[in-house]
């Protein structure tokens, strides 16, 4: 047992020792330290990366706001030590404890995960071991903490079945009190069987809980079926949708050392109508919900005066979709210029009018100017169904360079289905069209930055049927681009295949890919989504070890009736609805944006109930008529 | 525009975090009080701030110094209470005071430095004692910091046990140029640095012929 005296004894001693100690003891500003024997329920809310990438993320923040806001609850936070500090932690034995109290992780009730992207996996299973806490949940008895998860990851929750309690599916905003209500019922009943605790988890919408599922393989590696035990257990399970965006986070920690964004982060639409079918976040999302101008003004005047920050973002999945995006950015223009404060609106759309709006809210012009157009020729274009055109973007352009930007950045994905070297080479026509257009608007060289990711077929998206291609054709594609964009004032980065590949295994993984990570992870794997720790040669051998063939996952194009292994996972959006998209996507057919037609992707049947008791502009689908009352019949 | 002095302590919650983290903590806690920085004029205007003599992490300090220009012209007792609930934990402000506009730098008229050291509980007392008086009696004691040769001797300017207290007090170099560092001398008593907690309790400055003490230190 390490008591919080002999965890703080233990830390004066290690954190001279360390690079950026501060990264380990908390106390920083904005911090709730709640009195520990005062509530009954015990939350540690844990990041699987440093401090240094955790603190900025929003969805956190979210749920140390409101669980801390319970009298009954605290919530403390807890992030991944770096390799020094991990090093002498074990060679300590001192076990992972939360910021505000160093208390254990084993002392909470509940350790709740967040796993916004796959590349934290083995993150979560070195997290689990550091706490001291047995990593699969067969083998957690009732004493150790409740394990949960959630994030965009877990729409695929089955890679991590093994090792979390219960997923939460979609929004947590309005779960984690039902989270809460259950471990307290529990907690206080005569038994103090885990098995009643996740049957209770199990009755709550939105909550899977892995262990009362079990998927049979056919012989040749695909699903045959998933069963249930007991039968009782939800055949699928919906995702949570919060008909309003709760008020914002405003009451941010403003750490003391320096970590990735330091910035009061406001959402300011939740979900997107544009239907690009690689975008997972743009299936899983929906439906479009705004926040107000004025909410989301006065949040960031509350969240301004309560951290100091000097920089805002303005998140959202397509800024310019954002219904009153006019009058936000003249209302945040005209509140907060002169202040020093620098003002991000991300996802912006390819068109002269988000150059004026970035104008009217920077003031300057320091920085670049990100645009993402993610295809370069026509036919790509619709196949992704993001059609924008070349003339615009160059037009856009210029735009940019000739009003004093001093760089462009632009986003483009390579790999998408079909594509070909023609459709890559695309990329490099158009590149080299920005530039000349650059030129002539400056008079001299431009400055141009590319950014070329790979993609990665997406659970829950129309390209959840297609095939990743192989790190060859993604080198060859690779080749193409550095050997055609090789020009003075092009700055080219793209992503190396092999992450690439991790991503797709993580992504598209069944339950027995488990059995990889865990391997991986004892093979010396953790902090993935580090460039300089990645190690491929671990999973290669993993997946030896395993038995289990990584092309299976990642370069075998699905059958149109295949089960997916996260088939039983709902995101609202009907199969049938991404079949047809798919479909659409092999014939060129493109979808308009959803806001002037509904193309029934099943959202709304689905949450028909919640739409009528919730009417109005802040959520994107049509309306829903009120329901008639039946006249009883006598 | 006023220039303010704001002379605080900085308390163990805060003793990991570096001089830059600290100026834009500073920063930050003047926003959050709803006070204007006046900033430097330019392509990248900074808000003007000067933190007197960085302290190396991990020590705590009574004797901090900050210097910040301000486009609110306010009586220093109502900037004291504007900061009061803003600070960071483990900053207490001493004293706020109103310079003038051209008041030099400390760190440009800064001459030594007074440091309190609470040693572990194992070490001896009597040896220590008599490793002082070496040092003391020593003309040069040369050493290697980040690879260059300098002598350490020159930048001791007092060093002395506390009598009754399991303290080591010292009075070190602080010029620009040449830093005496409490590591160090630890080092050549031969106690690990990293086991002891070490305050800066007074920082001494020298302006016109006259001492300035800044700090708690009773001397």
């Amino acid at each position: 047992m390490f008591s919080t005296e002999i965890i703080e004894r233990t830390l004066d001693e290690i954190l001279p020792r360390v690079q950026k100690p501060g990264r380990y003891i908390g106390g920083e500003f904005n911090q709730i330290v709640k009195e520990w024997g005062a509530v009954k329920t015990r939350i540690a809310l844990a990041f699987p990366d440093i401090y240094d990438i955790g603190v900025p993320n929003l969805g956190l923040a979210i749920f140390y706001d409101s669980i801390n806001r319970r009298d009954d609850a605290l919530a403390e936070r807890t992030y991944l030590p770096w390799l020094d500090m991990e090093g002498l932690m074990r060679e300590r034995s001192l076990p992972l404890y939360s910021l505000e109290s160093k208390h254990a992780l084993i002392d909470f009730d509940i350790l709740a995960i967040t796993l916004p992207y796959e590349t934290l996996y083995t993150n979560t299973l070195n997290l689990l071991d550091l706490a001291g806490i047995p990593l699969e949940s067969k083998d957690r008895s009732a004493h150790f903490p409740l394990v949960i998860a959630g994030g965009h990851a877990v729409y695929n929750p089955e890679p991590m079945a093994p090792f979390i309690d219960a997923f939460v599916i979609g929004e947590g905003e309005e779960v984690i009190d039902e989270i809460i209500a259950a471990h307290q019922a529990w907690k206080s009943s005569l038994t103090s069987e885990k098995s009643q605790l996740l049957s209770s988890l199990a009755k709550i919408p939105g909550v899977y809980v892995p262990g009362l599922y079990q998927p049979v393989y056919a012989a040749d590696g695909r699903i045959k079926t998933i069963e249930r035990q007991p039968e009782t257990a939800p055949g699928r399970i919906l995702k949570r949708m919060v008909p309003r965006l709760p008020a914002p986070p405003t009451r941010f920690i403003v750490p003391t050392v320096d970590v990735v964004h330091n910035r009061v982060a406001v959402e300011i639409m939740r979900g997107c109508t544009r239907g690009c079918r690689f975008c997972h976040a743009g299936f899983v999302t929906r439906p479009v919900r705004e926040r107000s101008v004025e909410e989301i003004i006065n949040a960031i005047d509350q969240a301004l005066s309560a951290t100091g920050f000097e920089e805002i973002a303005l998140l959202s999945l397509s800024s310019s979709d954002y219904t009153q995006i006019n009058d936000l950015v003249e209302a945040v223009s005209q509140r907060y210029a002169g202040r020093h404060l620098s003002i991000s609106l991300p996802s912006l759309r390819i068109e002269t009018t988000s150059v004026d709006l970035l104008e009217r809210l920077r003031g300057n012009r320091s920085g670049g100017f990100t645009l993402a157009p993610e295809a370069a020729t026509d036919r790509m274009r619709n196949t992704i169904n993001k059609p924008i055109q070349s003339e615009q973007l160059l037009e856009t352009a210029r735009a940019i360079y000739s009003r004093g930007w001093p760089t462009l950045k632009l986003y483009f994905m390579i790999g998408h289905p079909s594509e070909t070297l023609d459709d890559v080479q695309g990329i490099v026509d158009l590149c080299t069209q920005v530039m000349a257009v650059g030129k002539s608007a400056l008079g001299r060289r431009a400055a141009l930055n590319i950014g070329v990711s790979t993609f990665v077929p997406k659970p829950h998206t129309p390209f959840q049927w297609s095939a990743c291609d192989t790190p060859e054709i993604i080198q060859e594609k690779q080749r193409l681009l550095r050997n055609g964009l090789r020009q003075p004032g092009i700055k080219l980065s793209w992503t190396d295949p092999k992450e690439t590949m991790l991503e797709a295994w993580l992504s598209r993984g069944d339950r027995r890919m488990s059995a990889v990570i865990r391997r991986a992870w004892e093979l010396g794997a953790k902090f993935d989504a580090w460039q300089d720790q990645f190690r491929y040669d671990a999973w290669i051998q993993a997946f030896q070890d395993c038995g289990l063939d990584p092309a299976f996952y990642t370069h075998r194009e699905r059958d149109e009736g295949e089960i997916f292994p996260w088939d039983h996972i709902h995101t609202g959006v009907r199969k049938e609805y991404l079949l047809s998209e798919f479909r659409n996507s092999q014939a060129g057919v493109l979808r308009a944006d959803c806001r002037d037609q509904c193309y029934a992707c099943g959202i709304l049947p689905e949450f028909s109930a919640v739409r009528r008791e919730n009417p109005g502009p802040y959520w994107m689908c049509p309306e829903v008529a009120p329901r008639r009352e039946k006249t009883p019949t006598p | 525009m006023i220039r303010i002095r704001i002379h605080y302590s900085k308390g163990r919650p805060q003793r990991f975090t570096g001089t830059l983290d600290m100026q834009k903590s500073w920063e930050r806690t003047f926003r959050r009080a709803g006070l204007r920085l006046a900033y430097s004029q330019g392509f990248h205007p900074q808000p003007k701030l000067q933190l007197a003599s960085p302290l190396p992490l991990g020590f705590t300090s009574t004797s901090e110094v900050l210097d910040v220009w301000l486009e609110d012209e306010k009586p220093p007792g109502d900037l004291l209470q504007a900061l009061q609930k803003n600070l960071i934990p483990g900053i207490e402000i001493t004293r706020i005071e109103e310079i003038p506009l051209n008041a030099s730098a400390i760190q440009a008229i800064g001459e030594t430095a007074r440091f309190k050291i609470g040693l572990p509980p194992n070490v001896n007392l009597q040896q220590l004692q008599e490793k002082i008086a070496d040092i003391l009696s020593a003309s040069s004691i040369p050493r290697v910091w980040k690879g260059k040769s300098y002598d350490l001797r020159p930048r001791i300017l007092n060093l002395y046990v506390a009598p009754d207290h399991h303290l080591l007090m010292m009075e070190l170099s602080a010029r620009e140029s040449s830093t005496g560092r409490p590591e160090e001398v630890l080092s050549e008593l031969g106690i690990d640095p990293v086991v002891c907690s070490i305050e800066r309790t007074a920082l001494i400055a020298r302006e016109n012929n006259q001492q300035i003490v800044f700090g708690l230190d009773p001397v």
